[in-house]
């Protein structure tokens, strides 16, 4: 699509940590008027590239070159001011000032009795509007507004410094469909004004639909630059691991609900359990060996009935039965002693403890659980992290590294084996999968259908239906706070039908 | 045309109703100061009188430039405990040096350097060396302290008419011939206000300024914006300690004398004005008005107390619950901010 000079040109970018070779050699070109795509496993060097590109790490060896220009950066400045800028994952704005203010800092309309702020407010309103959000007030605090429009308002401010790079590192992974649909919208707009936009997503569709270039990076090596159209996914796929697209075993094709043994009495039965303002009296029942998959969009009440059924928010109505005895599991330590665990969604914050090794990680729980003057025996604490680093594929397999410095992918893996060691009964999932690189995502959706093998009972929350779909015994669909539907997994159940038992149904919105 | 009109209305409507939330802990400030002034008045009948508005601008001048000092480093999450020293240190030095015969201006420019020097010292060792703000300060808090005792731990009284005098000569608008009740005020009172300016414009016109409030926000995300995270910093600490000199010469001035164990416990005094003043200590939120409406509260506090009779001593109790219902009252107003 365009024959022009790239804007940026990277070439043989060496950057070495102690001990490391984060990157090897990389090249990257970004052409203006495109979407390029920097794809990769975690691990992979994609975020190394980009904070190269950034000013964020000096790099090693190798040259950047931006519109013919030679760049050395030296922090974040200099690379705004060579015309790169960047909207992170987690929104880098200040959420205590107001949309306006957000967009001009640094930039703010200065007259001779300094700041000019009607001046500023009506320059953002400009860019704002540039960018299709002219229905945003400037002057309203940046946290009235969502985090997907926050994303937005980012984009709108790399506008302001005049960009001729836009770099957006994961901008999709907390937004919802339409709102994915508005980024879209927004960087099309942003592509055709000649920007050269970098793009990274772990999602594949949306690679598809936005990219137009591909560059693909393993083992913080340089692989191949591609045409995005002229790439089949699973060359794409295979080219980012490392192994033929057949190897790739396809984890549980389809899974369908066995039959429940009319004896057969479920691990946990909840009636009516619900909390005010986090989501409405629920009826559910878990069976050994189940996976029930919570589907539902952002919002929607998943995450919260899964927080209930662990205690971690305190239930205000219903019952709870675990076995057939009446239980009342008000917070999580009463949770763990009944043997269910609960794997955030929130990885970073309410997950790993990033100054804590892998091996004290996976220990915390069970320790937790046995109380902190019984402290685990040498040997068996060995066994135990031995035992499920191996079984869950931790990489790399050095149970004393700090676990912030492991990847996304692996952080989620040590996260499981942290409640596999407190043996639960019931396993709740929230979000296991997200922001992780395809080979992980593949072993972690392994594990759950092993896990339910084995007899546990595995609560399996995800926004990516396909998933659920594909691994779920039992499927409960939840809307506006409240279970809508429990779909019994068939070959009748698929993704549109849980998209179309959403879509239909509006009862919830009176209440 | 008329749907349109009715957004527009309903979004000035909403952006006010915010407004007022970030604002309310500072508008209860000015609330409570009304309350106390008519309380006093209404029990003991001297508190509208011009003399005691005049007294209590021109005996807590000091105060509220600390407060304005203060200011800056809570915005951004930080803090300044060695505002207090400096006024010691800052004050021996001026009245040593007066009491050998050195001219006053040339005093007080060198009170103003050792100002700068401390603030530019907190800056190295926050930015450089990586401290926390409350360590850093906490240490040239005691080295400033220090020096102030190794100087002299005598009371040292300035000579008789030395230059000091033209901050600490009251000014009479009205003389009023009743007694205790002209309208005046001295160079310090005018220093005070000059500060307020200072700090105002600092904060609100000026890129610096809005830096100041994006730190508080977020200092990575201002990092990651390409703002000068590095320069404000160091900024806001020489500012801020700089202004603790200007302080002491004002509070020295009206004393007339200086001792090294002068300003003990003042850096929390301006603490406490600033978040009575409605600034939030995890920074971000705050005003540098709302620093001098606490810096009054704070004030008044001490001539209510004495006229109720309760002991001396009493004054820090009652600073400190008025310090918990402040901070309560932001932690409500925060929690309502949320819900929205």
């Amino acid at each position: 699509m365009t024959q022009n000079e790239p804007i940026v040109v990277m070439k043989g970018i060496t950057i070495e940590f102690p001990g490391v070779k984060a990157l090897d050699g990389v090249d990257l070109r970004l052409y203006p008027g495109e979407v390029h795509a920097l794809m990769g496993e975690n691990g992979a060097g994609k975020s190394t590239m980009i904070k190269a590109l950034t000013g964020v790490y000096k790099i090693d060896a190798g040259s950047i070159t931006v519109e013919g220009k030679p760049q050395t950066f030296n922090g974040t400045g200099d690379a705004q001011n060579a015309g790169i800028a960047t909207v992170y994952q987690e929104v880098n704005l200040c959420t205590n000032l107001s949309i306006g203010e957000n967009v001009m800092l640094g930039h703010e309309v200065r007259g001779p009795l300094g700041i000019n702020w009607k001046k500023t407010h009506q320059e953002a309103r400009k860019y704002l509007d540039q960018m299709g959000l002219g229905h945003l007030d400037p002057h309203a605090p940046l946290n009235s507004i969502s985090i997907a429009m926050q994303q937005l308002v980012a984009i709108a401010r790399a506008m302001v410094i005049d960009a001729k790079v836009l770099i957006l590192d994961e901008p999709t992974s907390s937004l919802d469909a339409n709102e994915v649909q508005d980024l879209f919208a927004i960087m099309r707009k942003v592509r055709d004004s000649g920007v050269a936009i970098l793009f990274v997503s772990h999602f594949l569709d949306q690679i598809y639909e936005i990219t137009d270039r591909l560059t693909i990076l393993r083992n913080g090596q340089f692989i191949k630059e591609v045409m995005t159209k002229d790439t089949p996914r699973n060359e794409l796929i295979s080219m980012m691991i490392g192994k033929s697209a057949e190897e790739l075993s396809q984890i549980g094709a389809k899974k369908e609900r066995r039959a429940i043994g009319a004896d057969e009495k479920p691990i946990v039965s909840v009636k009516g359990l619900g909390r005010k303002g986090s989501i409405q009296p629920t009826d559910l029942d878990i069976y050994a060996g189940e996976v029930v998959g919570f589907a539902g969009l952002l919002g929607s009440g998943r995450t919260e009935l899964g927080r209930l059924l662990y205690g971690a928010d305190k239930p205000e109505t219903g019952t709870y039965k675990l076995n057939g005895n009446q239980v009342s599991i008000n917070d999580p330590h009463t949770a763990l002693k009944h043997r269910i665990a609960y794997s955030t969604e929130n990885r970073r914050d309410e997950g790993i403890i990033g100054d804590l090794t892998v091996r004290e990680n996976i220990l915390i729980a069970l320790q937790a659980i046995r109380g902190m003057f019984k402290p685990i025996p040498k040997k068996e604490a060995d066994e135990i992290v031995d035992k499920y680093m191996k079984e869950l594929n931790v990489r790399p397999a050095d149970p004393n590294k700090l676990i912030k410095n492991l990847s996304g992918g692996n952080q989620q893996k040590v996260l499981i084996a942290r409640w596999l060691a407190t043996h639960p009964e019931l396993l709740i999932l929230d979000e296991p999968t997200r922001g992780i690189d395809i080979g992980a995502k593949a072993e972690i959706q392994q594990a759950v259908l092993d896990l339910a093998e084995q007899g546990m009972g595995v609560v399996f929350i995800s926004s990516e239906l396909e998933e659920v779909v594909r691994l779920s015994d039992n499927i409960e669909v939840l809307k506006d706070r409240r279970k809508i539907a429990e779909l019994e997994n068939d070959a009748t159940v698929s993704q549109e039908t849980i998209v179309d038992t959403i879509a239909s149904n509006n009862a919830g919105k009176e209440a | 045309m008329t749907s349109a009109s009715t957004t527009a209305v309903k979004k000035t409507a909403k952006k006010s109703r915010r407004l007022d939330a970030q604002m309310i802990p500072t508008i209860a400030a000015v609330v409570i100061f009304i309350l106390m002034l008519v309380m006093g008045q209404a029990l003991f009948g001297t508190y509208t009188r011009l003399g005691f508005f005049s007294s209590l601008f021109i005996d807590h001048a000091y105060l509220i430039i600390l407060a304005v000092a203060m200011t800056l480093p809570v915005l951004t999450g930080g803090i300044n405990l060695s505002v207090g020293a400096i006024v010691a240190i800052t004050a021996v030095v001026g009245v040593k040096m007066t009491m050998a015969g050195i001219p006053a201006p040339i005093a007080m420019i060198v009170m103003i350097l050792i100002g700068m020097a401390f603030g530019l010292l907190a800056g190295v060792l926050i930015e450089e060396f990586n401290m926390q703000p409350f360590i850093a300060t906490l240490a040239t808090m005691f080295l400033a302290r220090g020096i102030a005792s190794i100087i002299s731990t005598d009371s040292l009284v300035l000579p008789e008419d030395n230059n000091f005098d033209w901050v600490s000569a009251e000014i009479k608008i009205i003389d009023n011939p009743k007694i205790s009740n002209d309208l005046s005020f001295n160079m310090g009172v005018v220093i005070a206000v000059l500060v307020v300016i200072f700090g105002y414009i600092l904060l609100h016109k000026t890129r610096t300024g809005r830096t100041i409030y994006a730190i508080g926000g977020s200092r990575s995300s201002a990092e990651l914006m390409g703002l000068p995270v590095k320069r404000t910093q160091y900024l806001i600490y020489f500012i801020s300690t700089t202004l603790a000199a200007v302080a002491s010469i004002v509070y020295t001035a009206n004393i007339g004398s200086a001792k090294n164990t002068v300003g003990t416990g003042w850096e929390l005094d301006a603490v406490a004005a600033v978040v009575i003043g409605g600034t939030i200590v995890t920074g971000g939120f705050g005003y540098v008005l709302g620093s001098v409406v606490g810096a009054l509260v704070r004030s008044i506090i001490d001539p209510l107390t004495s006229d109720f009779g309760v002991p001396a001593e009493w004054t820090t109790i009652v600073v400190g619950l008025m310090i918990l219902v402040f901070v309560v009252l932001q932690r409500v107003v925060s929690a309502v901010g949320k819900k929205e």
